[in-house]
């Protein structure tokens, strides 16, 4: 994607065999081939997977559905992606949905504002959320997850305090069309979210802060030697997250028509720093890709639809997604490729390729 | 001898104190049930699992990690209890017995993995939590309550204080775990390591600290108190309810924090965390006793003392990490 992470690769996999080698470059392979996987097995225990019909103008089948569920989530693991760039993690995407969405509802409520004006103040709202917690991170230099940590706890509580405790109803013809209308045959939100996640891949792929991203998380000190302002570039990607979150929140909230402080956004968190995970970015920072992150979104949401329709309970889900975390962490762990490496090294005659 | 006794190890400590002090007095001035020690005993109580759950939480942070599952292993615990009681006839000492020792063998697996691959205890942990709850919905999707005389026995129990108010069995056990968990850090070996470990983990390596072996036992330790907290909150409550808990790590994690300890480790007091949690359930009392506010001032009170203690320790600890880096 560009010069500094592909280098990083080939220094990553330079003392791999060969054959291995050639698996593991190619950091798509594995991202794509479990989510095709889950999609294989999904379509095996209920055949009727991967029927997309045409209903009422819109499309219609369980591909549709993952999609459609997943949306939001993508949008926040992006956001957090870029987080996870810098070295940091931001825990606080759940609050900040969650106080989006209680902003939304009760400007729709109680003003007269046009739509794309209260669109304006929960996105605004969002940047504020992210700015404080990059703020903490960046100038008073705590640790993220303590620092998303306080925006967390603290949250919902803001949020309940915008809803005054209840869960705010409200109708608005557009936002109901955002969160639940059509456009040409495809969900309105999926569309609105991939405009989004495509927006920040020309915005950081495009220019060159995506590398600054890169260059902050993988030696902070190093990069403001080389010049670059990594307190700002810091700032910058949880404010970028925060927005996501903000998006997210609207989608969510427009969804179900108004604003649940406590469970909007609930645990997404975690499904968001998975999708990131299982897009093959280290949580050690200097390395992020949106493209796969949304793959990793789509292959939770896929796994999760896949034990709704397969007839599992749905108790399930939560220990498959730990069983699937545990799997992608030990494939990905440093020690357990060197461990992989010095048997495959073995059985290939220590091949070495420099 | 003032300036050693308010050192940046003590001042977070000694500002946990004074916090508790000044909430619990301007509660005593405001409401004269606050002075009743119905409110203390009732206070012991309550948040007797949440600083049970936190004292395995300090040791964790203590040594530079952090362990999200807590929560998830008091909601697992519970439906273990309740179902080994109810269908396999266990005594629900068996079955406290039966889940302490899952919990730390748990918390040791967790620990091993973070050690053994290196990876980052809080995503390792974050897994740890997903497939606690998970086990604990798979063991039983309903409330169940725990009925058996020992536990009315342990529920009926308690000890007067002076006043209005009396001491209940779980208000002891907490009492009691907190010293263990005193004894532990300060007068053992695995606590001086534990102190090493978290402080500088390569200097301690160097030093001869066994970090692998002090890294399992640390989870493994966590593990223990977090199943105890769970025992205690199943007994306490007489039920156990798989979705129980949900956010306890937040707390029990705030509570260490307000207690004083150093979120980098290897600075910080079990005692600390003791009235970390105190003051947690203090708020909620003053919150419960004005009636006007309502319950989510709760969450926002204590993430504004919690970005007023992290700020503190930074600010404390900027000069102090910086002679030991120039070192």
């Amino acid at each position: 994607m560009n010069g500094l992470s592909s280098s990083r690769n080939k220094a990553a996999t330079a003392g791999e065999p060969g054959l291995v080698a050639g698996f593991l470059r190619s950091r798509a392979f594995w991202p794509v081939l479990v989510l095709l996987l889950i999609l294989m097995a999904n379509a095996f225990i209920s055949p009727g997977f991967f029927e997309v019909t045409i209903v009422d103008g819109h499309l219609f089948g369980s591909l549709v559905d993952v999609v459609h569920r997943g949306a939001p989530t993508a949008l926040v693991a992006v956001g957090m992606a870029v987080v996870i760039g810098t070295r940091g993690i931001d825990l606080s995407v759940g609050a900040i949905i969650a106080i989006c969405g209680a902003v939304m509802a009760v400007l729709t409520r109680d003003t007269g504002f046009s739509p794309a004006v209260i669109m304006l103040a929960v996105m605004g709202t969002g940047a504020l959320c992210g700015l404080w917690n990059g703020v903490l991170v960046a100038f008073l230099g705590i640790q993220p997850i303590i620092a998303t940590l306080i925006l967390m706890v603290a949250g919902r509580g803001i949020a309940q305090m915008i809803t005054d405790g209840q869960i705010v109803t409200f109708h608005s013809a557009f936002f109901e069309a955002l969160g639940a209308g059509h456009f040409a045959y495809i969900p309105v939100r999926v569309e609105v979210a991939l405009a989004a996640v495509l927006l920040l891949a020309l915005l950081l792929r495009r220019t060159a802060l995506g590398l600054f991203v890169e260059a902050v998380g993988g030696n902070a000190a190093a990069s403001r030697l080389a010049g670059i302002e990594a307190r700002g570039i810091t700032v910058f990607a949880y404010v970028i997250s925060g927005l996501c979150a903000a998006l997210a929140g609207i989608i969510i909230a427009a969804d179900i028509r108004g604003a649940d402080a406590n469970n909007a956004g609930l645990w997404l968190e975690l499904d968001a720093i998975l999708s990131v995970v299982i897009g093959g970015a280290s949580l050690m920072g200097g390395r992020f890709y949106i493209g796969l992150t949304v793959i990793g979104a789509l292959t939770i949401q896929s796994l999760t639809t896949g034990i709704l329709v397969s007839g599992l309970p749905p108790q399930y889900n939560l220990i498959v997604k730990a069983a699937a975390v545990l799997v992608v962490l030990l494939l990905q762990a440093p020690r357990s490729r060197a461990l992989l490496r010095a048997r495959l090294g073995g059985l290939f005659g220590g091949k070495r390729h420099v | 001898m003032f300036k050693s006794f308010f050192s940046e190890r003590t001042l977070p400590l000694a500002a946990t104190i004074l916090v508790c002090l000044a909430l619990y007095g301007w509660g005593m001035i405001q409401y004269r049930g606050f002075r009743d020690t119905l409110v203390l005993g009732n206070l012991l109580t309550d948040n007797a699992f949440l600083i049970i759950t936190a004292i395995g939480m300090t040791f964790v942070i203590l040594a530079g990690g952090i362990d999200l599952s807590v929560g998830s292993m008091i909601a697992f615990v519970g439906v273990l209890i309740a179902v080994l009681t109810r269908d396999f006839g266990f005594h629900p000492l068996a079955a406290a017995f039966v889940a302490l020792v899952i919990g730390s063998l748990l918390g040791g697996a967790m620990g091993w993995l973070i050690q053994a691959f290196d990876i980052q205890p809080f995503i390792i942990t974050l897994a740890g939590m997903f497939f606690l709850r998970g086990m604990a919905f798979l063991i039983n999707l309903d409330s169940v309550p725990i009925s058996h005389p020992f536990v009315d026995a342990f529920a009926a129990f308690r000890i007067p204080l002076p006043g209005k108010g009396w001491l209940s069995a779980s208000a002891l056990v907490m009492l009691a775990a907190v010293a263990g968990g005193i004894v532990i850090a300060h007068f053992t070996r695995f606590g001086r390591n534990v102190y090493a470990v978290g402080g500088d983990r390569a200097s301690a390596a160097l030093m001869g600290v066994p970090v692998g072996r002090t890294t399992v036992r640390v989870y493994a330790l966590s593990g223990f108190f977090s199943a105890l907290g769970g025992v205690i909150y199943a007994f306490y409550t007489a039920s156990s309810y798989p979705l129980a808990a949900v956010g306890v790590e937040l707390d029990a994690i705030a509570a260490v924090v307000i207690g004083g300890t150093l979120l980098a480790g290897g600075i910080g007091f079990i005692a600390g965390t003791f009235i970390g949690g105190l003051i947690q359930g203090i708020i909620q009392t003053l919150i419960a006793f004005d009636g006007s506010l309502n319950s989510w001032w709760t969450k926002i009170v204590i993430g504004g003392l919690l970005f007023t203690f992290i700020v503190m320790q930074r600010l404390l600890t900027r000069s102090f990490v910086g002679l030991r880096k120039a070192a």
